[in-house]
């Protein structure tokens, strides 16, 4: 007996012209929990696959160089710390480091070690935030919880020295705005005795889960010659392999002093560049952080805060490009004095910027739950992308 | 590797691009050709191991009557970074060779310099405003901008000159 | 007296404000610096689930209040409008921070930003500060729970209508 099966398996042309599929376009944003502020990505997707994903931004575009330049050099550190808004501290530190590199102020040895000592407290509750909203793209709530509590810990501390628990203007020009006390410094000390236990938990409660494990290894992976030819920088670069970290290979302030060493990613889990591999490195980052500041607290020298720096600040007539290595990768800024009170020109290299810019790239094919995971990956702060 | 090794290289390889130095304290810049600047760009990248490109940005020099564009490209081989400077006539000709087939960073901030200054990039993939809408108006970061009075509708200062929120019979 | 033979006497009033202002569903809709601090409410120290308000929606069509957390800028008030005509009626909007009040810092040069959402959406509370502190928008929730219990729940345009004294 003999059946014709061929018949039915192959749709004719006619079939074929009737159930022909379309690609579906989406639209995320700018009103989304998980695109981690006002970011709009218009996704093209075949099926549950994505094709192409094109960000757009330019929703929180604030003017800040317009504003830079309508101000004196100190008022422009107000809106520097608007920029980062999870970061102000190292934020408005990049920004000091280039007016005194332009003017050539000398910044007293005292300031340096409360900068960097409230700097790395700052990468901690950064990277606690972002270990904490990455937990809430993946499903796990109390990420999310443990990440705030710890975080309004550092907060307080932040509280105690500049009044302010977000948006603080503490790093000023020459110094920072107030000395700090040996309370505030045992209040540092309890808060890292406390902490250092709590990344193990909180790697054992969501970086080795297995359904973050799942969702995170071996999606979004970037290799190092497209981070080079994106300009990305900082915990996208560490986690593709490359051992690059301003404190270490291009040091500022006080960095040169210390000891710690940089977390690369190593792709343990996965492929070498993957979400995974860029959390880890969030995580590691944390108790090196630890580490530098307990380094630090016991050998904090007399002396003032602040280098004597007149009420108007007027360089004289030149350029500085400075960066610093802030939470989210290299913040560069670029000054032009033209030697009158206010700058003539800042621009504000943010990292997100081009981190973000990456997304296209990053998520050709994927599923588009993935792509929830490759924007939480990046930890993008619009306030630094649209400026 | 220094900045002057590098800019004597470039002088040797690039007798007409090289327009020369600005000393300008404390980071000093080159100063190029417009018409060069890709194959100085390429030439960094490919022979001289400056890997990235980390800032595209402009200046507006309406005293000069010109436009700059300033490149940043970074090395991680010599741990620098040189400064490519660009100067463009201030009119509508503001022209210069987009650089996007070299670095893929350049893409976005010359669509923002071009969003900014109303520098316009030959040969780039996707010249659109960047921050601002697309239907906006000037280009905020010139000198001589002025903020509309109305945008869609909305005003856009706090107050008008008056002291009224908003002007009477515009909208 | 058996469970069954309570009665209590009220008003339909009342007993429609008394629900709605305990269980406000806010839309998660962060704009800037101060949707961390709002974030910040919501999550472990500050706790806003105390005040029956802590269930952020992500989607417009199951939130009543809108909670404009940071600078509004001119490309993004045309979606601010949007979402709240999205919204169901009735529905409240608090104003949280200086930039969504009046323009905050970038009021001067800000040609980009709005300069106060009351601008494009009617706004029930105003929170100063840049960013206010969690403890001031609980302040405004609470004064905002006040306010919808006196409203004439019952006639008239649905949560608009403000009873006489």
């Amino acid at each position: 007996m003999q059946t014709d099966t061929t018949h039915a398996l192959t749709p004719s042309d006619n079939l074929k012209e009737t159930l022909r599929t379309d690609d579906l376009l989406l639209n995320m944003g700018p009103q989304h929990p998980s695109t981690h502020g006002v970011l709009r990505v218009v996704v093209t997707t075949d099926g549950e696959i994505v094709k192409e994903a094109h960000p757009e931004i330019g929703y929180l575009h604030r003017c800040f160089e317009k504003h830079s330049e309508n101000v004196d050099y100190i008022a422009v550190l107000p809106y520097v710390d608007r920029l980062d808004y999870l970061a102000s501290m190292n934020n408005s530190m990049g920004y000091a480091i280039a007016i005194e590199s332009l003017q050539g102020i000398e910044v007293p040895r005292r300031a340096e070690y409360i900068r960097v000592i409230i700097s790395e407290l700052q990468r901690i509750a950064s990277h606690l935030m972002s270990y904490g909203t990455y937990g809430l793209d993946m499903g796990a709530f109390t990420a999310f919880m443990y990440g705030f509590r710890d975080r309004e810990m550092i907060l307080d501390i932040f509280e105690s020295i500049s009044g302010a628990r977000l948006l603080y203007n503490y790093m000023w020009i020459g110094g920072t705005y107030r000395d700090i006390t040996p309370e505030i410094v045992q209040k540092i000390k309890d808060f890292l005795v406390y902490f250092k236990p709590k990344v193990e938990e909180y790697n054992n409660l969501v970086t080795y889960n297995k359904i973050f494990l799942e969702r995170t290894r071996n999606i979004g992976v970037i290799d190092l010659k497209t981070c080079h030819t994106y300009g990305l920088t900082g915990v996208m670069l560490r986690g593709a392999g490359l051992k690059w970290d301003l404190r270490k290979d291009h040091p500022y302030s006080i960095y040169k002093e210390v000891e710690f060493e940089v977390p690369v990613g190593t792709g343990q889990m996965g492929t070498l560049g993957d979400c995974w591999d860029r959390h880890i490195v969030r995580m590691k980052e944390m108790l090196q952080s630890v580490r530098i500041i307990e380094q630090l607290l016991d050998g904090i020298p007399e002396g003032p805060h602040r280098a004597k720096v007149g009420k108007v600040i007027k360089p004289p007539i030149g350029e500085a490009y400075s960066r610093t290595e802030c939470p989210r990768g290299e913040l560069g800024f670029y000054i032009i004095s033209d030697g009158s009170g206010k700058p003539y020109r800042v621009r504000c290299k943010s990292p997100c910027f081009m981190n973000i810019s990456t997304l296209n790239e990053l998520s050709q094919g994927v599923m588009v739950a993935d792509l929830i995971a490759t924007i939480g990956s990046l930890d993008i702060v619009l306030g630094e992308v649209d400026r | 590797m220094t900045f002057e090794d590098i800019f004597s290289k470039l002088s040797q390889k690039f007798p007409q691009g090289i327009l020369g130095k600005e000393e300008t304290k404390p980071d000093a810049s080159i100063k190029v050709d417009p018409l060069a600047i890709h194959d100085i760009l390429k030439y960094l990248r490919d022979e001289l191991n400056f890997e990235t490109l980390h800032m595209v940005s402009g200046v507006d020099y309406p005293a000069l009557s010109a436009l700059c564009v300033v490149y940043h490209p970074g090395s991680y081989t010599h741990k620098m970074i040189v400064p490519l400077k660009v100067y463009l006539p201030r009119t509508d000709e503001a022209k210069v060779e987009s650089v996007t087939d070299l670095f893929k960073a350049a893409n976005w901030h010359e669509r923002e310099t071009y969003d900014m200054f109303g520098i316009q990039f030959l040969n780039h993939p996707d010249p659109r405003r960047i921050l601002c809408p697309e239907d906006w108006v000037g280009f905020p970061l010139r000198k001589d901008y002025v903020t509309p009075d109305y945008y869609n509708g909305m005003p856009v200062p706090l107050y008008f000159e008056d002291g009224a929120p908003t002007k009477e019979g515009a909208h | 007296m058996g469970p069954g033979d309570n009665v209590v006497m009220t008003t339909m009033d009342d007993v429609l404000n008394w629900g709605r202002s305990n269980s406000l569903w806010p839309l998660t809709f962060g704009l800037a610096c101060c949707a961390i601090e709002m974030m910040a409410t919501g999550a472990a120290d500050y706790d806003l689930e105390r005040f029956g308000c802590g269930v952020f929606r992500a989607t417009p069509r199951q939130a009543d209040l809108m909670i404009v957390a940071g600078t509004v800028t001119l490309k993004m008030a045309s979606r601010i409008r949007m979402l709240y005509e999205q919204m169901p009626d009735p529905k409240w909007v608090i104003s949280m921070g200086s930039c969504s009040n009046k323009g905050g810092p970038y009021w001067q040069e800000g040609y980009h930003v709005l300069k106060g959402v009351d601008r494009v959406i009617p706004v029930d509370i105003y929170v100063p500060g840049c960013p206010p502190r969690p403890e001031t928008l609980i302040e405004a929730i609470m004064m905002l729970q006040k306010k919808i219990k006196v409203q004439e729940a019952a006639l008239g345009p649905i949560g608009f209508a403000r009873k006489q004294a």
